[in-house]
This record gives C-alpha cells, structure tokens and sequence, in this order.
C-alpha cells in the first residue's frame, strides 16, 4: 500500500523530533522523572484555584448552563413521563391483545378467504403457553334480515335498518374484556347444542327497546325467536359489539348457515405477544399456518416509543437556546479571568510553564465550570419531574443516560466555551504581563 | 555562566525600534551584576533576553556555556524552570493561594521530585525569615514580606542565576536594605546575581556595575 506523500512527511518529522527530543543532550535541559513532571493532577489542582478563588462569580457563571440544563432535562423528562402515562394506559389493553383472522386472496368477486378458522379455534389456542382466553368472532351476513322485538309483520311501519348480527364463541366476552351489564353472556353448552339465545350490546338493546332480561324477552332474527339473556357493555375491543345482537356460532351455522369465523380475538399475557404470534398459526392449521395473519403487540411496546418522539421541539430549542447563553457566558467570564490573570499567567510562563499547560489550565475551568452547571442543572431538573410527577401522581420516567448525558453536556458546552479564551491565554507573553504592576 | 555575543534586539514596527544594539556581556559564575540605566535603555529588553522570556533578534546568547539559539518554546520554559529564577518589582504573588503554595508554585514546572517539594519550600521560606508566615495569604503580608517570598519562590528550584527586575522599586529604604541582605547572603553562597534597578545605593552593592544607555553597554566599576 502506498502511503501519501504528506502523511509519510508528517511521520518522519514526527520520529524526527521524538529523537531530538530523545537525544537532547543539551545539559540546559535535564530529563525529568515522569512522576515530577507537570501532570494532569498539578493541572486540575491549579485550576481548581482559578475556580474557586472567586466564589460569587462563579454562581453566576454556572447560571446559564444550570439553566439550560435543567430546561433540556425537564422538557425531556417530562416528555418520557407523560409518554409512560399514556402508553401506560394503551399498554393495558394493546400489549395483551392478539388478533388472528384467515388470510384473504383478491378474486373478481372480492376479497376471498384463503384459509378458515377452525370452529374450535379457541380450545387449540387456549392451549398455549401465554394465552388467557380466546374467543371467535363472525357477522352474520344479515342483508335482508329483520331483527325485531315485536314477531308482528306491520308493511306499514317505516323501514328500519336492522342492528348487525353478530356470532361469537362462549369466551369471546372475556376475550375483549367486555362487561355483562344485567344476565349472563352464553355458555359453551348453549353454543354446542345451538340454543336460540341472544346477548344485546347496549344500543342494541335500546333501539329493541330491551332493557331487562329477567324475564327473558324474544327478539325475532329472520323471524326466528331467541330469548335474550344478557345485555354487555364497555368491551376494550370490538367496540362494534355495543352495537350488535350477538348469537352463539352453533345457532348462526344452523339457522343462518354461517360459512366460517372471521377472527379469533385473544387475550395474552403481557410480552407473550410474539411468542403466541408464532405459535398460534401452527396450533390453528399445523399443514398451512402461513394462510392466518396475526396482529400481536411486539415485545416491547411500540407505542411508547412512538408517543416518546413527539416531544416538545419548542422547549427543547428554548433549552439549546438557554445552553448555548450559558456557553457564551462562560466564555466571557473565562476571557474576562484570563484578562484580570493576564500577571499570573506572565508568572507562570516565567517560571517554566509550556503554553500548552497554561491553555490547559484554562481549559480545565471552563470544563470544570460547565460540568459544575450540568451536574447542577440535571439534579435540578430531575428533582423537578419527580416533583410534579409526585404531585399529579405519575410514575416519573427517566433515562438515567439523561441524568449523565445532559451533565456531561455542560462538560463540553464549557470545553467550547473555554477554547477561545485558553488560546488566547496561552498566547499572552510572559514580558508584556509582567510588566504591568 | 552567561554570554551574550553582539545581542541586537529590534522591535518592528511603523519605526523600527533597536532595544539593544550589538551588546557583547560575559557573566562569570557567581558574580554579582547590577544593571543601571535610564528607564526605556533597553534594561527590561536585557533581562528579557538573559531569562529567555525574549529571543535576541541578531546575536548569540550562551546560558551556562550552551547555545540557546536553537531551543524550542517549550524547551526554553524547561530552562527557564530549572535554571533561572525571577525577582519582579511587583512581586507576581498569586493573591488567594498561601504563602507556601506561592513558593511551591515553580516546582510544578521545574521536576523536583514531589516528595522533596514542602519541605523545600519550607527551608526557602526559612532562609529569607519567613516561617512564621508560611500559612498566611500575600495580601496580609508588607512590602517587604512580599518581596522576600518572591525571592524564596525564586530560589526554591535551586536556579543557578537570578534576575531581579528592579526588586526594591515599591519598598522603602529599611525593606530595601532586608532584601539587599538576602540578595548579598544568596551571592555569597555562590548564585549568579544579576539585578536592574535604577537605585544607585542598590546598584553599588554589586560587584559590578553595568550602564545601558540607548541599547549600548558601558562598564561603570
């Protein structure tokens, strides 16, 4: 490999002067023992002096950095809690919930299904590790079916649109988690023997006028009587049930010939999610599991995340803004020690300091400064979510890299701040400082 | 122990202004040299040069019988740490560190080893009558204290030539005297002294004597 011109230039000087170096026998310049030379602990002593010789000034010159810190710190925090709490609240039902329904293919006529449902979905599910309940669910094709409370033909009565019709397995109820709200929902005794029962969502009581089953009203399907039994209310999925009869799968296939289930609903345990959208197909149909689609929630909620970078862009630039104040601020005070320094720095230099380590020393208090105003404005904006978290009664959510990183911020805003003016120290002559009184 | 061979030191500007011009000074280990002269004759240009905080602009300056012409920025500071020490007229006292921190101070640069360092700041500060101040801030301290830790800070490396630039120009006759003794007592214990001032009293305390006038040497006694 050839190597550039100028970098082989660079390196032979660079070998050049370590043997120089190496070999400086010039008696003026006695070899040190690393142990006595100036070190990385001399120089952070010596400037820890700087720093704390004027106690005042540096409050407030850490001002702005602990301002900005601590801006940036409670905006983020607040938008980690704020995400937790609503992702809290979807979590619930989102990262328990799986829907399994057969795949569909595109034909003339529409979407066709590729696969079924076996009708006893739920008993070959419910056998897996990480599954609570599960339950089919089905629409009755009811085109041209009438629902009514009344078994009375009137052709002058208005035409009325019929609730949907809806067939479910014994467990569904428990599966969306809906809640019975007077009776009791069917039984797998009724779905097998297919009973003619029904169970009204709410509004679908009320339009039937149905308001309680103690004495087991009929409804007519198609003409059909089926004495309803139960009304449910509030279910977390399948909000459409509210709005429809509800009839167990053994009555629909008998009397309305339903061809097949459309989705299986399923209830899991928290972080089952993928291991159930594995395995369920597999339990479903073990010669074409690839024929069913699974919505599972992944492991980890995506939702959080999502809700997590919409965080607020406005405070988030007021606290850069804040930030970059107290750089500036930084740098002016450190120009302005230099300045007030400049006898000092003079001393230094005739006493043997390098200009690097007089830069160094400069650099070292403005890092030192800023990492003081980060560390100080983290805690305090960390105390500030805890305490409006505790007060609302939220569970605060922190990243702990904020905690370090947002400190470690203010480092390096007073390693930027710091830059110009160490420069300018280390440029500073040791003749003219030292003449000036 | 020191030379300077046909020194010319210029300062550019809109006038090109000749500090020194073509000055020829051989200093014999352990003498004692004070430099007089009107103030802008080029003295504190002098002192700059022989403590390497200048370079000459034409000339060869020979510290310790070696040339200094071709040391580096950073070499030149390891000289100046090791070999030279520095006596100003306003002392360069750092005001918030103590007494002993002040004359610690030229160790960090200069390589003795750590563990020697307090106690050698202490025997410094002995020698000049001071170990009753050791812990005291500068600012508490008189004139002459304060002259006399500087003189402690610039002997705690164990240089083997000082300069002092006009070291009893803010002191009173009594404290003059008090540091001109410790000076006279360095001298004797063999350091090459070398001190500007425009006092003659202090000047004729030498053992030689030096005029600049206009940037030329001349050789008073």
């Amino acid at each position: 490999m050839r190597v550039p011109g100028w970098l082989r230039d660079r390196f032979a000087r660079r070998r050049t002067r370590e043997n120089e170096v190496a070999t400086a026998s010039n008696p003026l310049v006695p070899p040190i023992p690393r142990a006595d030379r100036f070190s990385v602990q001399d120089l952070i002593v010596e400037a820890s002096y700087g720093i704390g010789a004027r106690p005042a000034r540096l409050v407030m010159t850490t001002l702005g950095t602990v301002l900005g810190i601590a801006s940036l710190v409670v905006t983020i925090g607040f938008a980690q809690t704020a995400a937790g709490q609503i992702a809290k609240q979807f979590d619930a039902v989102s990262a328990t919930q799986v829907v399994i329904s057969p795949g569909t293919t595109q034909t003339q006529s529409g979407a066709a299904p590729t696969a079924q449902l076996p009708w006893d979905s739920p008993e070959r599910v419910e056998r897996l590790v990480g599954v609570v309940t599960a339950g089919l669910i089905a629409e009755v094709p009811s085109a041209g079916l009438t629902i009514s409370a009344v078994p009375v033909n009137d052709p002058s009565a208005p035409a009325t649109v019929s609730p949907p019709l809806i067939a479910t397995s014994a467990g569904l109820l428990e599966a969306v988690r809906g809640q019975i709200v007077t009776g009791r929902f069917f039984d797998e005794g009724h779905d097998e023997r297919g009973d003619r029962v029904a169970v009204l969502g709410t509004r679908a009581a009320e339009r039937l006028g149905i308001n309680r089953v103690d004495r087991q009203p009929s409804i007519f399907i198609d003409g059909l009587a089926y004495s309803v039994m139960g009304i449910i209310d509030d279910v977390q999925r399948r909000a459409d049930l509210l709005d429809a009869v509800i009839i167990p799968m053994g009555a629909a296939r008998s009397d309305f010939r339903l061809p097949g289930a459309d989705e299986l609903q399923v209830q899991i345990d928290i972080g089952a999610g993928p291991l159930v959208a594995r395995q369920a197909p597999v339990a479903l149909d073990p010669n074409a599991p690839e024929n069913f689609g699974v919505q599972a929630p992944s492991a980890g909620s995506e939702l959080r995340d999502n809700v997590q970078a919409d965080v607020n862009v406005v405070f988030l630039v007021l606290g850069i803004i804040a930030l970059l104040a107290g750089g500036l601020g930084i740098a002016n005070v450190t120009m302005l020690s230099v300045m007030e320094r400049v006898g000092e720095i003079g001393l230094r230099r005739a006493l043997g300091s390098t200009r690097k380590q007089i830069a160094g020393q400069f650099m070292v208090e403005s890092i030192v400064i800023g990492l003081l105003g980060g560390l100080i404005g983290s805690a305090l904006g960390i105390f500030a979510v805890v305490v409006v978290s505790a007060i609302q009664q939220w569970t605060p959510v922190l990243d702990p890299f904020l905690a370090i990183g947002s400190a470690l911020l203010g480092a390096i805003v007073g390693f930027a701040a710091g830059w110009y003016p160490a420069s300018k120290a280390s440029r500073i002559e040791p003749i003219s400082a030292l003449r000036g009184t | 122990m020191v030379e300077l061979i046909d020194v010319t030191r210029s300062f550019a500007g809109p006038q090109e202004v000749q500090a020194l011009k073509g000055v020829n000074l051989r200093v014999e280990r352990g003498d004692y040299l004070s430099i007089v002269g009107p103030s802008g004759s080029g003295k504190s240009t002098m002192l700059n040069i022989l403590g390497l905080l200048d370079r000459p602009s034409v000339g060869e300056y020979h510290l310790g019988g070696s040339r200094t012409g071709s040391l580096s920025e950073d070499e030149r500071a390891a000289v100046r740490a090791s070999t030279v020490g520095f006596v100003f007229q306003s002392f360069h006292l750092l005001p918030h560190r103590t007494v002993l921190d002040n004359v610690m101070l030229p160790m960090l640069y200069s390589g003795i080893s750590r563990a020697e360092r307090e106690e050698r700041a202490r025997e410094a500060l002995d020698r000049v009558r001071l170990a009753h101040r050791v812990d005291f801030l500068p600012g508490v301290l008189s004139g002459g204290e304060r002259q006399r830790v500087a003189i402690a800070r610039a002997v705690v490396s164990g240089p083997r030539l000082l300069l002092a630039d006009e070291p009893t120009g803010n002191l009173d006759t009594t404290t003059s005297d008090e540091v001109m003794e410790l000076f006279e007592e360095l001298h004797a214990d063999g350091l090459t002294l070398i001190v500007i001032t425009h006092d003659r009293e202090v000047a004729e305390r030498a053992t030689r004597t030096i005029r600049i006038a206009d940037g030329r040497l001349s050789e008073v006694a």
